[in-house]
């Protein structure tokens, strides 16, 4: 396109006043972890970085990451899509369909070469020649590689798209398949989860926007702004870990009290993800916050770790709780070894799964 | 060729044919087909489910207290509906009550899913089916600000600045000309018919809708953790009351109902203030547009839900009704009893499965599927590049479930026609009330515009309910009961060796059932029956057409090259895809052989 508007000037356009600009810009700041200082950076940036076209494409998937997208609150899912992205295909938005849409998309992949990002949600089914997903009458697979091929960098959003997802969980009948086993010749982000907390999903969106660049990766090619600490280790109900008080049964007085649920099979000491952070909804709650363990949902893999309900056992290293170990023996002392906290912190000893071990290729 | 079906139906494929490939602003992957003659109108219609998932597969052999959050996961729209089927499910296989209040948090978070779902539909998915956003640049917005206090004149977003700033918005979007989901739109087609005040009215409340529906959602989050895909539980609910003690923070105390009952009251003021009127004032100018009643006004199917104690799924303790109405006979409504193997039975020789002898129906409990993915003889293109389905042959990945042999619609629409035929009191006061409002005989009903008015009805009248059992809650707390969770029959040594059960909600988009076989404390067979099975299905043996199929017969088409019509009466499902694709194992797999006998 030989003229892109800036973010500024099409908001400017939209009738948003130049304080509004500015108060989205701190938003954005307090919603990126940054402090005020950042603020300015952003404007700036707002105001001489043009839009970026998105496109989005769904394999298998339940649409929940869509429909978690849709909840964002800072930035709000409509000013994601009127005024920060050009959201050029969507097939759960998009007014057209059929071949309408098809030519939209086309149109999309031409215009906006090598400049667009790909949002992926959902995989592709590669047995039955990939007719398990069939979009336009052909395998959603030769649409993701046809839309790939073009794109500055691609998203993979939610476990689906980043792991696999259930459909994938054993014996994962149609071989559903992440698409960075596809696509190996781009920068692929994962934003993993079932779906991902959509303040998490805006938030990586609205970095690349704000600074031009790809977040800082981990290992397995998850943001580390997000991504980088287990649940565990920012859960309010960690006092009651390191204390020794645990959930022994749904809704006992320990339940009632709000104590640790790892008893009950909470994955939240594998788990890496925001939901103690940042929190889902707004803020509103997180699964443990709610009463029910985490099910480790933005780990590759798990739903093939045991039940949700079985006690974590197979970590291999806990790593930074070395003295979580003597925190939890002295209270399990003074509480009087009714909980077995020592097996319980020998357990996370062992802790950490495999897949936390493992360098993505 | 012209052929009757079974169902009443004369299909003629001789004329044009249109495809609508991929189906948008639905969950999931859907394609349709239809034959147009030289009038435009549709002579034959044909709806191919085009993806699978294999989630019941992949359930086998796994810890049924466990199936919740997998069955969950097939769809993130409905989210939730499929984990309460599910719990439902297992409890009953094992025999597990449930405290009171834990029926009544489900219900407020199945209720509150109802209102979330009805509302995107309408704004977020079907909205643009009736709106055009491009007209409303050409609006007044002083008149869009009488006609907003007209047709709802307590919602406080109505001045004229008001209706300005969004207007204003909206023209600086599209002169940018990055239409972004407007592109390609439809927007010069004469089947539009608002004015562009309604139109300007319409499209400033689907970004009120985009807003508040996250709002919505929060009840999910306080009771289940996240939204979407909130955590369930066998036996109750996660979530632990304590609204007296210290320790009160994370399990429900005060605050947290606070918040609940805080967005109870917005979710009835969106209803009252915007949802019904908006449906009233649109509605309106379509009235005469009354296509797309396929089965709606022949066989209807409903399973009831919302029980109004614990444990009782007896029909006249539900909330939403349950019955079956067929062959146009809304003079009596038939029992319906899921466990009966003659009554629910799914047929393959349409879809992409095998039972080995054609013509066979098997009840879900003795669900059997082996996969069979080919074309017909006279399919267009080739297998990885479908041109044009047969549909003399097998053509969608969805199977063809049947009611004593009978397609049936399910869905809000189909649960107010058994409600209205039941002479259940809310339900008739409502549809007499919007009828008489807008002038329309009964008959008006049966169609699309039925479809997405029953949905408006029932949202509303969802509100009410959830605030009924927000009360009961609170009374029932105050009463001194605490309890959420029955943990009695939590471990598995105190199962039986082999149990079987089933579950059943009223999904967002109609009937929805699981059935689970578990043996040796793990999951032996598990099968879903949901509404887009019913609705989406292709035909059977006997040629009836389902519902999708059913309804856009008989339409007229403007232009067939923008088929705005065609997706504005699949659209009145609300489709789900990813809902109704079925089991089945690739063939040449271990798992080739889920057979239960």
């Amino acid at each position: 396109m030989s003229q892109i508007e800036t973010f500024y000037e099409v908001m400017r356009r939209q009738g948003i006043t130049r304080r509004s600009f500015m108060k989205y810009c701190s938003l954005t700041a307090s919603a990126l972890g940054l402090g005020p200082a950042f603020v300015p950076k952003i404007a700036h940036a707002m105001e001489t970085k043009p839009r970026t076209p998105v496109i989005w494409v769904n394999g298998l998937e339940c649409t929940c990451c869509s429909e978690s997208f849709i909840r964002g609150a800072h930035p709000l899912a409509k000013d994601v899509v009127l005024s920060m992205i050009s959201l050029d295909y969507s097939h759960v938005l998009m007014a057209a369909a059929g071949h309408a849409a098809e030519a939209a998309l086309e149109e999309a992949i031409e215009k906006y070469k090598g400049n667009y990002i790909l949002a992926v949600e959902g995989n592709p089914p590669l047995n039955e020649d990939g007719m398990f997903c069939i979009v336009g009458g052909k395998p959603f697979v030769e649409q993701l590689r046809h839309v790939a091929a073009g794109a500055k960098a691609i998203i993979s959003w939610g476990a689906c798209a980043s792991y696999g997802c259930v459909q994938a969980a054993s014996p994962n009948p149609t071989r559903a398949t992440p698409v960075h086993k596809v696509i190996t010749d781009k920068p692929i982000i994962k934003v993993p989860g079932c779906p991902p907390i959509a303040e998490v999903m805006t938030g990586v969106i609205t970095y690349m926007l704000t600074f031009d660049r790809l977040p800082e990766l981990d290992r397995q090619g998850r943001p580390a702004m997000f991504y980088g600490q287990r649940i565990h280790d920012k859960c309010y109900r960690r006092p009651h870990f390191d204390a020794g008080q645990f959930v022994e049964a749904w809704d006992d007085d320990n339940a009632r009290k709000g104590y640790c649920l790892y008893k009950m099979g909470c994955k939240g000491p594998t788990t890496y993800n925001a939901c103690s952070t940042v929190g889902w909804n707004e803020g509103t709650s997180f699964p443990i916050q709610s009463g029910h363990g985490c099910i480790g949902c933005s780990e590759d893999g798990f739903w093939d770790q045991g039940g949700f309900y079985n006690r974590l056992t197979n970590i291999k290293q806990f790593g930074v709780e070395a003295n979580a170990d003597q925190v939890g023996m002295a209270a399990a002392g003074v509480v009087g070894g009714a909980v077995a906290v020592h097996a319980a912190v020998s357990a996370l000893k062992r802790a950490q799964k495999k897949t936390q071990d493992k360098v993505e290729g | 060729m012209t052929i009757t079906t079974p169902n009443g139906f004369t299909l003629d494929t001789a004329g044009q044919r249109i495809v609508v490939d991929p189906v948008t602003r639905i969950e999931g992957h859907m394609r349709c087909e239809v034959n147009v003659d030289d009038q435009g109108i549709i002579r034959n219609a044909v709806s191919t489910g085009t993806m699978w998932r294999g989630l019941e597969v992949i359930l086998k052999g796994r810890d049924p207290r466990d199936a919740w959050a997998f069955t969950e996961r097939i769809c993130g729209v409905c989210t939730g509906t499929h984990a309460l089927t599910s719990v439902r499910a297992v409890e009953d296989a094992l025999g597990i009550t449930i405290p009171d209040n834990a029926n009544s948090i489900r219900n407020i978070m199945q209720l509150n899913l109802q209102i979330h779902d009805h509302i995107v539909h309408f704004y977020h998915l079907h909205a643009l089916d009736w709106v055009n956003p491009v007209n409303a640049l050409r609006a007044d917005p002083k008149a869009t600000s009488e006609l907003q206090q007209m047709v709802s004149p307590n919602h406080p977003l109505s001045s004229p600045g008001y209706f300005r700033d969004v207007q204003n918005r909206l023209k600086a979007f599209v002169e940018s000309g990055q239409l972004g989901i407007f592109k390609n739109g439809y927007w010069d087609n004469p089947a539009y018919l608002l004015p562009p005040e309604a139109d300007l009215m319409a499209t400033t409340h689907y970004l009120e809708a985009l807003d508040l529906q996250k709002e919505i959602v929060k009840v999910h989050t306080v009771f289940g953790g996240k939204n979407p895909h909130p955590n369930w539980l066998v036996g109750g609910v996660p979530c632990p009351i304590n609204v007296h003690s210290t320790g009160a923070v994370g399990a429900i105390n005060i605050e947290r109902l606070n918040l609940v009952s805080s967005i109870i009251d917005k979710c009835i003021e969106f209803n009252n203030n915007v949802y019904i009127p908006d449906v009233i004032a649109i509605g309106g100018f379509y009235k005469n547009w009354l296509y797309g009643g396929g089965l709606s006004g022949k066989s209807v199917l409903a399973y009831g839900d919302i029980p109004e104690n614990a444990n009782d799924f007896s029909p006249e303790q539900l909330h939403l009704p349950r019955g079956a109405i067929i062959n146009g006979n809304m003079n009596e409504v038939l029992d319906v009893d899921v466990r009966d193997p003659e009554q629910i039975q799914e047929f393959v020789d349409h879809s992409w499965y095998e039972y080995g002898e054609p013509g066979r129906g098997l009840h879900p409990w003795d669900g059997e599927t082996k996969p069979k993915y080919e074309l017909g003889p006279n399919a267009k293109g080739s297998r990885t590049n479908i041109i044009e389905i047969d549909e003399a042959a097998k053509y969608s990945w969805i199977k063809a479930p049947r009611w004593k042999g009978h397609a049936m619609e399910v869905g809000p629409l189909a649960r107010y026609v058994v409600g209205y035929a039941k002479g259940h009191e809310d339900i008739r006061n409502q549809v007499d009330g919007l009828l008489g409002t807008m002038g329309l005989p009964v008959s008006a009903l049966f169609s699309t515009l039925g479809r997405t008015a029953a949905r408006a009805l029932e949202s509303e009248y969802c509100g009410r309910l959830q605030k009924h059992f927000f009360d009961k809650l609170v009374a029932n707390i105050k009463n001194g009961d605490e309890s959420t969770a029955n943990v009695a029959k939590w471990d598995p040594s105190t199962w039986p060796k082999e149990a079987k059960g089933v579950g059943m909600t009223e999904a967002p988009r109609g009937a929805l059932g699981h059935w689970v076989k578990i043996k040796d404390g793990r999951i032996e067979n598990y099968q879903c029956v949901v509404p887009t099975t019913w609705n989406g299905s292709p035909r059977d043996a006997a040629g009836n057409i389902g519902a999708f199929e059913a309804s856009l017969m008989n339409t007229k088409v403007e232009r067939p090259e923008e088929p705005v019509e065609i997706l504005r009466t699949l659209h009145s499902f609300d489709p789900c895809l990813a809902c109704s694709t079925h089991v089945m194992s690739p063939e040449g797999q271990e798992l080739a052989n889920v057979k239960v006998r």
